[in-house]
C-alpha cells in the first residue's frame, strides 16, 4: 500500500471548496470483513484499544460472549455474536466485526453543523476531529449503522478511523494486522472487491448459493465492507440494516430544509431592501429622542 | 504434531475434534483457513458445543462429552467394512498382517489378564506370534483369525452407527455423513489432519481416544504425509518443551525414561530399552539408547560420570511409581509429602477438587511459589470470602513468594507444538525483585550444594558432583544451557568408518544425535535437541522463511526437534519402492542412491527400498501398531469406557460388566472415589474449557483481556434453562459433590440437549479462567467442581467430563 495523503475533500458544515490539484492516486481504500473466516477471537478489538489508547471499563458478562457489550467512545470495534438457526435446522454462528462503514456518502459529515468537525479523505476514510466537536449529537441521527457515541467525560462523538494515521504513512489498520485468520483485509477498493468475489465463488462451493459482498449503493458504498453468507438477508447478522440510507430527519436537515432556510434568510434580506427603496430608512424625531432620555434618566 | 502449524495447509480434510482451534489456538488456526480458502479444504468438527471452531466449519456434529472412542470406533468400523484404507499403506507401514500371540482375548469389555484386585493387567498375552527366526510371523493374506486385521475387525464391529446415536447422541445421518467426508481421505490424493487437545488429554481414557484417532489415521495412510498427522496442538507456548526436556516425573529429557525400582541394574536397564527388530532387516533406532543415555549422563555429572559407575547409573532415583500431581496432593493430605517447589505453576487451579489441594497444601510446611504473578496457589491461605473460604489461622504451612521475569524479559527457545525450537531475545528488563526462573533455580542449588559439602547428609553424591560448567554459577545463561542441551565433543571423535579421520574435534558443538557415543565422549543434555546449536553456531535463531518447493516446511527457519525434520515419519509419504503417493505434494522421495526432497527424511538416508525397511524406525517392527502391544495400561485397542461420573447406569456396549462401566485400570484413590457423585443428585454433564479472551489463570491480571471478558458464566442450552427456569444474564448455581460455584448463566442454542440410551442428557459448559485474584471481576476456581481421577497412562485429570446440579442461583 503507497502512502495517502490526507487531503480532505468534504468538511463538516463547511462551503470553503475542497483542495483539487492532488487526487487519491491509489485509489480509495476499503477493509473487507470475511464474515465467514471469522473467529471472533476480539484480537482487532484489542488491537484498536492497544492502538488509539483506548480502554473501556471491565463490565459484567450479561449472557453473551459479545463484550463490552456495546460499541462505546473506548470501544470503536466489537464482536457482535448472533446463533442463528437455518432453515435447514443446522445451527449457525454468525459472528460480525462492528464498527464504522466509513461510508462514500457520509450521513454523519451531512448531519453535522460544526465546521470541520467530520472530514472525509481522499482515500475516503472518514474522519471525526473531536477537537472540533460541539458533541450535539446530529452526527448518530445522520448514521444508518448506529455507529458513533457521545463519551460521557467530554461530550464529544467518537468512532473508528479507520487508523487514519497508520493508513497515511502506508499502514493497514491496526484490526488487520492483528486480525489471526486473515478475516479482515485492507487495500485498494477495487482489489477488495476483486478478493470478495473470489470468497463468495468460494463460500457458493459450498452451499452457500446467497453469499456476496455488503456494500451498501444507499450510502454510495462504503470503505469497510463485509463478505456475508446470507448476503441476501444482511439483519441476521446483528442488525445490520439490508438496505441503509441517510435518516430522514438528515436529509430534511440537509436536503429540503436547507434551501428552504436559506429562501428565509435570502426573503428576509430582500424585504428590507424593498422597504429600504420603497419607504426609505427609519427615522426618529427629536421627541422621540427626548422621551428615550428621559426614561433612561428615572431613577429606579 | 507429527507434522507442523503450516503443514495443515496442505489438507483436504480438517478434523477438529478433541479440541477447539479457533478458541484455544486462533493464531494456529490461520492455517485452517489457508487451507480453506486456497486448497479447497473441507472443515468437520465434532464437539459436544457449537464451538468458534464450529462457527467457521463446514460440518459440525454434536458429541457427548468423554464418548469420542466410541464415535472413532465406529469409523474404523466404517472404513474396514466399506473397504476404505489405503492398501499398500496399510499392507507395508502397518502391523495389520502380523499374527497375535494365542492366549490374546476380548471379552465383556476386558481384555486378557486383568486382575480385579490390584485394577491392573498382566500383559503378557498382548503380544505378536514370534518364528523360530525370532521375527513376528505374518500372513500377508489377512486370512489367519489372528492376524491384526480380523481382531481388529471383529474389535470394533460392536462400534456401529446405531451404537454412535445410542452412547454418543450424535444422529446416525450426522455420523455417516463424517464418516464418509474421512473415508474420501484413503486415496493418495487426498489428506486429512486431525487437531486435537485438551479435549482429548483430559479424560480417563484419554490416551486411548488419541490412539484411537491415531488408527483411523494409519487405516487412510495419513500419517507421515502433507496435510496429514496427528497434530495434537500444544497449550503454554512451551508446552512441548517442558516433555521434551523430561519435566513429568516419570521421564528423563529426551523422552528417555527413569528406571523403576527393580532396575537395579545398568545394562539390563539398557537392554530393556534398545529393543532387537522384529521383522528382517528393521532398523529400530532406540538400540542406539545408551548413546543418548551416556550423553546426558555427561551433561549431568560431567568427569564423575565415567564407564566404572556405569555413568552415574546408581545416582538417578529408581521410581516405585509415578509421581504426577494427583499424586503428589494425595501423599499432602496423608501427611507424606511435607515441601512443594511451585515453578510458572498455579495447582490451587490447575489440580482436581480445589478442596483436596486446599486440604494438602495446609498440610505442608513449606509451599514455594515462582511466577511473575500473585497466583491462587500463593494465596491458598487467605480468605476471600466464598470464592476462597479458608480460615488462615488454622493453616501453618509458610508460603515463599518468588518474583520471577516474563518470557519476553530472557533470551531462550520455545518448542511451539510443531516441534520447532524458535529462539527469542529478551525484551525489556523484569521488573522490581523480579528473577529469571534460572537464577532462581541456580541460586537454590548452589546453597544446597553448599549446605551437603559442609554438613553431609543422607546421600550427598546426586549433589554434590552434579556438574555445574557455568561462567557465573549462581546465573547460567541461556546460551550456556541451549549449547549444553544440544551437545559437543568431549574428546576428539574420530569416524567410525575411517578412525584415521576426525569428525569432530573436543570441544566441537554437534550437528546432530548420529554423532552421540556411548563411551563418554560425548555430552548432550537432551538428544532430541542435538543439532539446534550446532557447529555453525544456534540454529534455532534462523529466521530464514523461504520455501523453494511450496509445501512449507522452510527448512531454514528457526531449527525443529528431531533432526530439523518437519514431518514426522515422512518415508511413509512415499510407495514401498520409494516413490511419492502424491507427486503433487511430495515430501522426501529416493533417487536411486539417496532419500531427499523437501524435507529432513525419516529414515536411513542411503537405504535402497527394496531392502524392506520399515518407515515406523523407531518401532522393533518397523512399521506402525494398529495392535498396541503393551505399550498402553487399558489394552492393544481403545475400548469405550464410560467417564468416572456418568449420566449412564451401565456401559452399553458391555452391558453386563459392572468392572467395564469406567476405565478398569484407572487409579483413583480412596477418599476421591467417595468423593464421586451420581446422576441422580447430579444429573448434568459438565465440561470445561477455555476462551480466546483469556489464557488460563493468567490473562485475568491483564486489564484488555479483562475487558473483553470481565466475568464469570456457565453455558447451558434452551432445554435446561427453561427447566430450572433462568434467563440469559441470570445467575447459576452449579454443584457437584465437591463443592459449588455461582456465575453468570449464558443462555445458548450452541449446546443442545442429547438424546442418549433412552434419556436426556443437558450438557453444562465451564470456562476456567475466573479465581480469586486479578483484574477481572474475581469468581469461582472452576476445579471446584472437577473430580480426582487421571487418565490410566497419563494420569491427566478428567476435567472434561463431570455431573453437576445446575440450578437459579
Amino acid at each position: 500500500m503507497a502512502l495517502q495523503s490526507l487531503d480532505i475533500v468534504r468538511r463538516s458544515a463547511t462551503t470553503i471548496p475542497a483542495p483539487q490539484a492532488r487526487g487519491a492516486t491509489a485509489g480509495a481504500v476499503a477493509k473487507l470483513i470475511d464474515v465467514s473466516k471469522c473467529i471472533g477471537c476480539k484480537a482487532c478489538q484489542v488491537a484498536c484499544m492497544e492502538w488509539n489508547d483506548l480502554r473501556d471499563e471491565i463490565g459484567s458478562c450479561v449472557g453473551t460472549y459479545t463484550n463490552p457489550p456495546d460499541l462505546s467512545d473506548q470501544s470503536w470495534t466489537l464482536m457482535r455474536f448472533t446463533e442463528y438457526e437455518n432453515p435447514k435446522g443446522d445451527l449457525e454462528w454468525l459472528i460480525r466485526k462492528d464498527g464504522c462503514m466509513h461510508c462514500a456518502d457520509p450521513g454523519c459529515l451531512k448531519a453535522c453543523p460544526s465546521p470541520g468537525a467530520i472530514v472525509q479523505y481522499a482515500n475516503g476514510i472518514v474522519d471525526f476531529h473531536e477537537e472540533n466537536c460541539i458533541g450535539c449529537g446530529y452526527c448518530i441521527t445522520g448514521c444508518p449503522f448506529n455507529v458513533p457515541r457521545i463519551s460521557k467525560k467530554d461530550h464529544k462523538a467518537y468512532k473508528c478511523t479507520l487508523c487514519s494515521d497508520r493508513v497515511a504513512v502506508g499502514l493497514e489498520p491496526a484490526c488487520v494486522k492483528a486480525c489471526p485468520t486473515g478475516a479482515i483485509v485492507f487495500g485498494s477498493k477495487t482489489d477488495m472487491q476483486r478478493h470478495a468475489a473470489d470468497r463468495v465463488e468460494d463460500l457458493k462451493s459450498r452451499g452457500f448459493d446467497q453469499a456476496g459482498l455488503y456494500d451498501p449503493s444507499g450510502v454510495g458504498g462504503t470503505h469497510v465492507m463485509y463478505v456475508l453468507h446470507h448476503a441476501d438477508q444482511p439483519q441476521l447478522y446483528a442488525d445490520l440494516p439490508k438496505d441503509p440510507q441517510i435518516s430522514a430527519f438528515v436529509k430534511v436537515w440537509k436536503g429540503i430544509s436547507k434551501p428552504l432556510a436559506l429562501l428565509g434568510i435570502a426573503a428576509a434580506a430582500l424585504t428590507g431592501f424593498l422597504h429600504y427603496v420603497g419607504i426609505g430608512p427609519n427615522e426618529t424625531t427629536r421627541e422621540d429622542e427626548e422621551a428615550a432620555r428621559r426614561e433612561l434618566e428615572k431613577p429606579s | 504434531m507429527t507434522n507442523h502449524w503450516v503443514d495443515i495447509r496442505n489438507a483436504d480434510l480438517v478434523l477438529i475434534m478433541g479440541g477447539n482451534a479457533a478458541e484455544a489456538h486462533p493464531c494456529g488456526f490461520k492455517w485452517v483457513t489457508e487451507a480453506k480458502a486456497h486448497n479447497k479444504a473441507r472443515l468437520i468438527v465434532v464437539d459436544p458445543r457449537f464451538t468458534r471452531s464450529a462457527a467457521i466449519a463446514d460440518y459440525y456434529a454434536p458429541i457427548r462429552t468423554g464418548t469420542d472412542i466410541v464415535f472413532l470406533g465406529a469409523v474404523i468400523n466404517y472404513l474396514l467394512t466399506n473397504d476404505k484404507i489405503q492398501h499398500e499403506y496399510v499392507r507395508n507401514y502397518t502391523d495389520l498382517s502380523f499374527i497375535v500371540k494365542e492366549g490374546f482375548a476380548f471379552e465383556q469389555g476386558l481384555f486378557s489378564g486383568y486382575d480385579a484386585q490390584a485394577r491392573k493387567y498382566d500383559k503378557s498375552s498382548w503380544d505378536y506370534e514370534l518364528g523360530d527366526d525370532g521375527y513376528v510371523r505374518t500372513d500377508p493374506t489377512f486370512a489367519h483369525p489372528r492376524c491384526v486385521y480380523n481382531l481388529l475387525k471383529q474389535h470394533y464391529s460392536r462400534y456401529t452407527p446405531e451404537m454412535v446415536e445410542r452412547i454418543c447422541g450424535t444422529v446416525q445421518e450426522k455420523f455417516l455423513h463424517i464418516a464418509e467426508q474421512i473415508a474420501s481421505t484413503a486415496t493418495t490424493d487426498r489428506a486429512m489432519t486431525i487437531m486435537y487437545a485438551l479435549g482429548w488429554t483430559q479424560h480417563s481414557v484419554g490416551s486411548q481416544m488419541i490412539r484411537c484417532a491415531a488408527m483411523v489415521q494409519l487405516l487412510l495412510g495419513n500419517i507421515g504425509i502433507a496435510g496429514g498427522g496427528m497434530n495434537a496442538l500444544r497449550g503454554h507456548s512451551n508446552i512441548q518443551g517442558f516433555t521434551d526436556l523430561g519435566l513429568l516425573s516419570n521421564l528423563l529429557p529426551g523422552y528417555l525414561t527413569l528406571p523403576g525400582e527393580k532396575e537395579q541394574d545398568y545394562a539390563k536397564y539398557i537392554a530393556a530399552r534398545a529393543p532387537r527388530p522384529l521383522r528382517p532387516n528393521q532398523l529400530s533406532y532406540w538400540q542406539n539408547y545408551s548413546k543418548f543415555h551416556v550423553s546426558l549422563m555427561k551433561a549431568w555429572w560431567g568427569d564423575a560420570a565415567t564407564a566404572q559407575n556405569d555413568w552415574g547409573y546408581e545416582w538417578l532415583p529408581k521410581l516405585d511409581k509415578a509421581y504426577d500431581l494427583l499424586l503428589a496432593i494425595e501423599l499432602m493430605n496423608q501427611g507424606k509429602m511435607n515441601g512443594y517447589i511451585c515453578q510458572g505453576f498455579n495447582p490451587l487451579a490447575a489440580a482436581p477438587n480445589k478442596a483436596k489441594a486446599i486440604a494438602g497444601f495446609s498440610q505442608l510446611k513449606y509451599l514455594i511459589v515462582m511466577d511473575p504473578l500473585a497466583t491462587e496457589t500463593s494465596e491458598f491461605w487467605r480468605n476471600h470470602g466464598e470464592h476462597n473460604d479458608v480460615d488462615p489461622t488454622k493453616i501453618q504451612t509458610e508460603v515463599f513468594r518468588l518474583p520471577t521475569s516474563l518470557f519476553a524479559e530472557e533470551d531462550g527457545a520455545f518448542v511451539n507444538s510443531g516441534r520447532w525450537l524458535q529462539w527469542h531475545w529478551k525484551g525489556a528488563e523484569p521488573p522490581g525483585e523480579a528473577r529469571s526462573d534460572l537464577e532462581i533455580m541456580a541460586g537454590l542449588f548452589t546453597r544446597i550444594r553448599k549446605l551437603y559439602q559442609s554438613e553431609g547428609g543422607a546421600y550427598p553424591d546426586p549433589i554434590v558432583k552434579l556438574a555445574w560448567p557455568y561462567a557465573n554459577p549462581d546465573s547460567p545463561t541461556a546460551d550456556e544451557l541451549a549449547k549444553e542441551y544440544s551437545g559437543r565433543a568431549l574428546k576428539d571423535l574420530p569416524d567410525p568408518k575411517d578412525p584415521t579421520r576426525i569428525i569432530r574435534k573436543a570441544g566441537e558443538q554437534l550437528a546432530g544425535f548420529a554423532e552421540l557415543r556411548d563411551d563418554g565422549s560425548t555430552v548432550s543434555g537432551c538428544w532430541i535437541f542435538c543439532g539446534a546449536w550446532g557447529p555453525t553456531g544456534n540454529l534455532m535463531a534462523r529466521r530464514d522463511n523461504s520455501d523453494p518447493t511450496g509445501i512449507g516446511n522452510t527448512l531454514n527457519w528457526a531449527w525443529a526437534w528431531p533432526a530439523n525434520r518437519r514431518v514426522l515419519y515422512n518415508r511413509a509419504s512415499c510407495d514401498a519402492g520409494g516413490k511419492p503417493f502424491n507427486p503433487a505434494r511430495k515430501l522426501v522421495g529416493w533417487n536411486g542412491a539417496a532419500w531427499g526432497g523437501a524435507d529432513v527424511p525419516d529414515y536411513k538416508a542411503d537405504e535402497d527400498p527394496a531392502n524392506g525397511m520399515g518407515p515406523f524406525i523407531m518401532l522393533p517392527e518397523g512399521v506402525a501398531r494398529l495392535f498396541a502391544r503393551d505399550a498402553m495400561n487399558e489394552g492393544p485397542f481403545p475400548e469405550h469406557y464410560e467417564p468416572f461420573e456418568t449420566p449412564l447406569a451401565a456401559n452399553p456396549l458391555n452391558p453386563d460388566q459392572p468392572l467395564a462401566l469406567n476405565n478398569p485400570i484407572a487409579r483413583v484413590f480412596q477418599g476421591d472415589r467417595e468423593a464421586f457423585g451420581k446422576s441422580d443428585r447430579f444429573p448434568h454433564v459438565a465440561t470445561t474449557y477455555r476462551l480466546t479472551e483469556h489464557f488460563h489463570y493468567w490473562t485475568k491480571h491483564v486489564e484488555l483481556n479483562a475487558i473483553l471478558q470481565p466475568e464469570q458464566f456457565v453455558e447451558i442450552g434452551e432445554a435446561l434453562a427453561k427447566e430450572i427456569g433462568v434467563a440469559a444474564g441470570e445467575r447459576v448455581r452449579v454443584t457437584s459433590n465437591r463443592g459449588y460455584i455461582t456465575a453468570v448463566a449464558m443462555v445458548t442454542k450452541r449446546i443442545k440437549a442429547l438424546r442418549v440410551d433412552g434419556k436426556t442428557v443437558h450438557t453444562v459448559g465451564i470456562p476456567i479462567h475466573w479465581g480469586f485474584t486479578g483484574t477481572a471481576k474475581t469468581g469461582f476456581l472452576a476445579n471446584t467442581l472437577t473430580p480426582v481421577v487421571g487418565d490410566g497412562n497419563s494420569q491427566t485429570p478428567e476435567f472434561k467430563s463431570f455431573l453437576v446440579r445446575v440450578e437459579k442461583a
